[in-house]
């Protein structure tokens, strides 16, 4: 698929934002692909963390927002101990869902857990979930 | 001897098997756990967004209380606590303007700057009561279990926090080795089991929990330890429909490390309090009449 590369596509504030709030160089990211070959939740990201880099590099601010990669990302850090650019990859998603969920988005909805799952599971799933996944 | 113990929220309900043993097992090798006065939860997560300060307080706290104590050690239990904590406290190390940023927030305590250190249970065994000690220690040794060791992710990752090398894990091998038990190598014990996305992405997490079961079985085992009640209840509670879904061959009993020290060092059975674990967890112990109960009802 043939990407345009503009004044109009690149998002340079995206670029910055997402840096600031990783503490990541992007462009240290040579797209070698380790990150995907890493990650346990790849057969359920429509985008692979690689392709995430470089469309994070591009500025595809709306690409990446559209993608559900970030949502689906556990924040095991098996992409960041592997990475040979030494790029802390899961502060790079946490930048991407930062930057939705603090336009008070919510991707999970508490009160719609049923109540078997709310009983059964520990506290850590449900803090951990909603301190990832809610605003 | 006496030492600052941080429990978290879950060990004090969901986990509570994986409290009671471990205290009851120090107490045997004479450890006393000191719980923490006034201790919070730790947030049960890092927070990876550099300007993301407030979230840091709760961890931090936890550390200041540990001072107050008087103690220069906080061991923990729960594997995602132990991250939360030693990274909040590598955070205060090593990031002179965010220590200085938390500590003014925090007007109640005194300033902090990461002077405690935050060990996991299986460091403080392997450090303070050694292998060989524990060895023979152990009265009923787990002689003919086949355990598969999963560490998960918390406990080895990111590597400024691992308690031993992320890709080559043993302690809990060592571990397995002085209860008697053969520890079973297999390829999956350090990969995620899904974590939080069991409440999200429940499809993909029960995948990989899986897929972990199985490469745990292929391997030989006949058992499976692990140390965070995350990962105890994706890879314990969810067998039952994994099982039915033709996802798993059979069913793998799920064990607290903990449970089986206290088991092994002959302690009742009603510290392991394995009413909370799946029901086949009791079941094969009996089978392998390591159980007390076995031992009466024979």
């Amino acid at each position: 698929m043939p990407i345009e590369i503009s004044e109009k596509t690149v998002k340079g504030e995206f670029i910055e934002k997402v840096m600031k709030l990783s503490g990541q160089n992007i462009y240290k990211c040579f797209q070698c692909g380790t990150c995907g070959g890493a990650c346990p939740m790849t057969d359920h990201m429509d985008t692979m963390p690689r392709k995430i880099m470089r469309m994070t590099q591009l500025g595809l601010e709306e690409a990446v927002e559209e993608s559900k990669t970030c949502w689906t990302c556990a924040s095991c850090h098996s992409c960041t101990v592997s990475c040979p650019r030494g790029i802390d990859l899961a502060r790079v998603m946490e930048a991407i869902r930062q930057l939705t969920l603090r336009r008070n988005v919510d991707m999970v909805e508490p009160s719609k857990l049923d109540e078997e799952t709310l009983r059964e599971l520990p506290q850590i799933a449900m803090v951990s979930c909603f301190r990832k996944l809610t605003s | 001897m006496k030492v600052s113990y941080y429990p978290g929220c879950t060990l004090k309900t969901k986990a509570r098997n994986l409290e009671e043993s471990a205290v009851a097992s120090m107490s045997a090798l004479g450890v006393e756990f000191e719980e923490l006065p006034r201790w919070n939860c730790c947030g049960a997560v890092h927070s990876l967004s550099d300007d993301d300060l407030i979230h840091q307080v709760a961890p931090v706290r936890d550390l200041v209380r540990a001072q107050e104590q008087g103690s220069d050690t906080v061991v923990t239990l729960c594997s995602m606590c132990y991250n939360t904590l030693a990274r909040a406290n590598r955070l205060m190390r090593d990031d002179e303007v965010k220590r200085r940023t938390i500590n003014d927030f925090m007007d109640e305590e005194k300033d902090y700057a990461g002077e405690v250190e935050v060990v996991h249970f299986l460091t403080f065994l392997r450090d303070h009561v050694g292998w060989e000690a524990l060895r023979s220690r152990v009265k009923k040794p787990l002689s003919g279990m086949k355990v598969a060791p999963y560490y998960g992710c918390t406990l080895l990752r990111p590597k400024n926090v691992a308690i031993e090398p992320p890709g080559h894990p043993a302690l809990m091998n060592e571990f397995l080795w002085a209860l008697g038990a053969e520890p079973v190598d297999f390829a999956d014990k350090t990969l995620c089991c899904g974590s939080y996305q069991i409440l999200a992405h429940p499809e993909a997490a029960l995948g990989v929990s899986a897929a972990i079961l199985q490469s745990a079985l292929d391997a030989g085992a006949d058992s499976l330890i692990l140390s965070c009640p995350l990962c105890e209840y994706n890879l314990g509670k969810t067998q039952k429909k994994l099982l039915s879904r033709q996802k798993i061959s059979r069913e793998v009993p799920v064990y607290y490390f903990t449970q089986l020290l206290a088991l092994s060092l002959g302690l009742d059975d009603a510290v392991c309090r394995f009413d909370l674990n799946d029901a086949s967890a009791l079941e094969f112990l009996k089978c392998k009449s390591l159980s007390g109960a076995q031992a009466q009802a024979g």
